[in-house]
């Protein structure tokens, strides 16, 4: 029997820590199972056998830092049948996004050696800025679980069933007692998209918001809640520019503080 | 649990080796015990072992958007005000498997049910949340189709009520009629008395089984002290600051546009918490998942809010694209609409939509501003 037609899967990385592509494969149980469902045909931090596109799926990692990147990601893009982007940094531009709000020469000048060598964008932005993006997958880094479903949708031509509603949602359905109500602790939970399988609220601390904003985030109203428990102007700002700091909803909410 | 109207029997006095006593009994009936437990900075209502595990001397502080753990005067163990979740995270799961379907040849079949979950025993329900539990029941099966999770969940679980002796400042069930007196819906009733620093329980039944259990603990009767104790605790518990008309309040739905929603979707948001807690809240959405192959699929239901955008999430988009439009379907089904569809508010008066509200946002208070009313 001739074998089944596998749809091919590539996995690229741009700019970033590679910790979306080790959720990868941290799926442990699941892998084996995925390899049989699809035939890995690009994914250099797994495998460094590499076969020629088109791919049906990609999944991109990484956000656009350099003039190379721009090029490549229209090439992954011609490439694939469906590009899904998997991250923060992919989906907003990550933590390196930080960038943005600063002079980059400057911090190349203290860095580097020889500055000269280092060709960069004064900005890190995420993958569709840039090309069509079939989902976006956030999380810093992605839910693993999330992954699979996104993938298994992909693959059976079906919608992805990743809420976009509150991390307090989550919190709720865990039965983790609220941090900022019951300790004051300041929390981005209000504003930010469940997913991430309450990993902080669990652990006695406050949403950090690496699954970025969700779907209607009232980041003011967070923000006075925020000073109202004693967060000063910067501290706020600080806790909205984090890994998702250049999507829309948070940059601009740190940018109206401190 | 006990039938509505079931007639109270003669008090019995249990100390703490009495409700020590009363929690074994029921573990030895083979069931899963619930109760209040300190934990994550609250009380909380958890599995617990035994009455050892209840929150001697913890009471808390709860007002809009905050609620503190304090330590109290006394040894309570009932003295914490109320959970920060209420019975529905047992009586109706947020994650429920509705079933499970397996591929083969050329069909697929259903696997069966799980067995049902042992019988839960539920310790310390107050009187506002047996007034959600009916509610729930209500919506969960006394028309055409009853939910029989529910209903199954709820008919073998055995509830001991307790009856508040203090109130928070979010509480107002004395305006919703639905507390702080237990009167209905208990299989035994307890209250907690303090007489000459002599620390016990004022125990009634409201079942047949409830009366043969405590009957089987062999506690002496209540005195005229005790007794007298357990109605001035009742008492104390009714002075409450809070409060709802819930009869103007019926009126809200004839305020579509009043500009007070957009002064609450200023602050609200729309996280969905005041859902999520809400003892009588029960929307869920379903979801079907499949593993990789599509060899087996499980459809799941799951708490779901009139607070997210998928939920009125029609062809061609969401129908309540704005906050102030999703706040005013949540109040307004609550405290008015809801008594067309079930002849009685939604709200039952426990003020945890108001103390979990990250922000605070008082029904009370958006209730009253919108239909016009003086604040009393």
């Amino acid at each position: 029997m001739p074998e089944r037609k596998r749809p091919k899967l590539a996995v690229w990385k741009f700019s970033s820590c590679d910790g979306c592509q080790l959720t990868m494969l941290d799926c442990e149980d699941e892998l084996l199972a995925l390899t049989e469902e699809v035939r890995i045909s690009y994914f250099l931090e797994a495998t460094r056998k590499v076969e020629k596109g088109p791919y049906d799926v990609s999944l991109v990692e990484g956000s656009i830092t350099t003039p190379h990147d721009i090029k490549a990601i229209r090439e992954v893009r011609k490439q694939s049948k469906v590009l899904i982007t998997i991250g923060a940094c992919a989906t907003a531009g990550g933590i390196q996004a930080l960038r943005n709000f600063k002079n980059v020469k400057e911090f190349i000048r203290c860095v580097y050696a020889h500055p000269e060598y280092i060709d960069t964008l004064t900005t890190s932005t995420a993958i569709s800025d840039h090309v069509p993006v079939d989902f976006e997958l956030r999380g810093c880094p992605v839910n693993k679980y999330q992954m699979l479903e996104v993938l298994n949708a992909a693959l059976n031509g079906r919608k992805p069933n990743i809420p976009r509603h509150s991390q307090c949602m989550e919190c709720k359905e865990t039965g983790t007692v609220c941090r900022m109500v019951a300790t004051g602790t300041a929390c981005l939970g209000p504003v930010t998209q469940a997913g991430c399988g309450t990993l902080c609220p669990g652990k006695d601390r406050g949403c950090y918001g690496c699954f970025g904003p969700m779907e209607a985030p009232n980041t003011a109203a967070l923000a006075a809640r925020l000073g109202q428990l004693g967060q000063s102007g910067r501290g706020i700002r600080r806790l909205f520019h984090t890994y998702n700091a250049n999507s829309d909803a948070f940059r601009k909410e740190g940018d109206n503080h401190g | 649990m006990a039938q509505p109207n079931s007639k109270s029997t003669t008090p019995y006095l249990l100390d703490m080796d009495g409700l020590a006593a009363l929690i074994s009994a029921l573990r030895r009936q083979g069931r899963q015990i619930v109760g209040p437990r300190l934990a994550d900075d609250a009380v909380i209502y958890d599995d617990i072992e035994t009455a050892a595990d209840l929150p001697a001397g913890w009471g808390s502080e709860q007002a809009g958007g905050h609620y503190r753990l304090k330590r109290r005067d006394d040894n309570a163990v009932f003295g914490y005000g109320l959970a920060p979740q209420g019975w529905k995270r047992q009586l109706y799961p947020p994650r429920q498997k509705l079933f499970a379907a397996r591929r083969q040849a050329g069909g697929f079949t259903v696997e069966p049910p799980p067995p049902p979950a042992p019988p839960l025993a539920l310790i310390g329900v107050r009187a506002c949340e047996l007034a959600a539990i009916a509610r729930q029941a209500k919506v969960f099966g006394d028309r055409a189709f009853a939910d029989p999770g529910y209903q199954t969940r709820l008919s073998s679980a055995f509830i001991v009520a307790v009856q508040c002796a203090e109130a928070q400042a979010t509480c107002f069930c004395a305006s919703m009629g639905t507390g702080p007196e237990v009167t209905a819906g208990f299989d035994i009733k307890l209250t907690e008395v303090f007489v000459q620093k002599h620390h016990g329980f004022v125990a009634e039944a409201g079942s047949a089984q409830g009366a043969k259990l405590l009957k089987a603990l062999k506690a002496p009767a209540a005195g005229p002290a005790e007794i007298k104790a357990a109605g001035v605790a009742v008492k104390n518990a009714a002075r409450q600051n809070k409060h709802l008309d819930a009869e103007a309040a019926r009126n809200l739905v004839a305020h579509p546009d009043h500009p007070r929603w957009d002064k609450v979707a200023e602050r609200c948001l729309s996280c969905g918490n005041c859902t999520m807690v809400c003892p009588t809240c029960f929307c869920t959405t379903v979801e079907d998942v499949t593993d990789l192959k599509g060899d087996n699929a499980e459809r799941w239901r799951k708490w779901d809010s009139c607070f997210t955008m998928d939920f009125s999430y029609i062809h061609g988009g969401a129908v309540r694209t704005e906050t102030r439009s999703r706040y005013r379907q949540w109040i307004t089904h609550k405290l008015s609409t809801w008594v067309d569809q079930f002849g009685e508010q939604g709200c039952v008066g426990c003020g945890r939509c108001v103390t979990w509200c990250p922000v605070g946002i008082d029904i009370t208070e958006e209730a009253a501003a919108i239909t016009g009313q003086e604040r009393i």
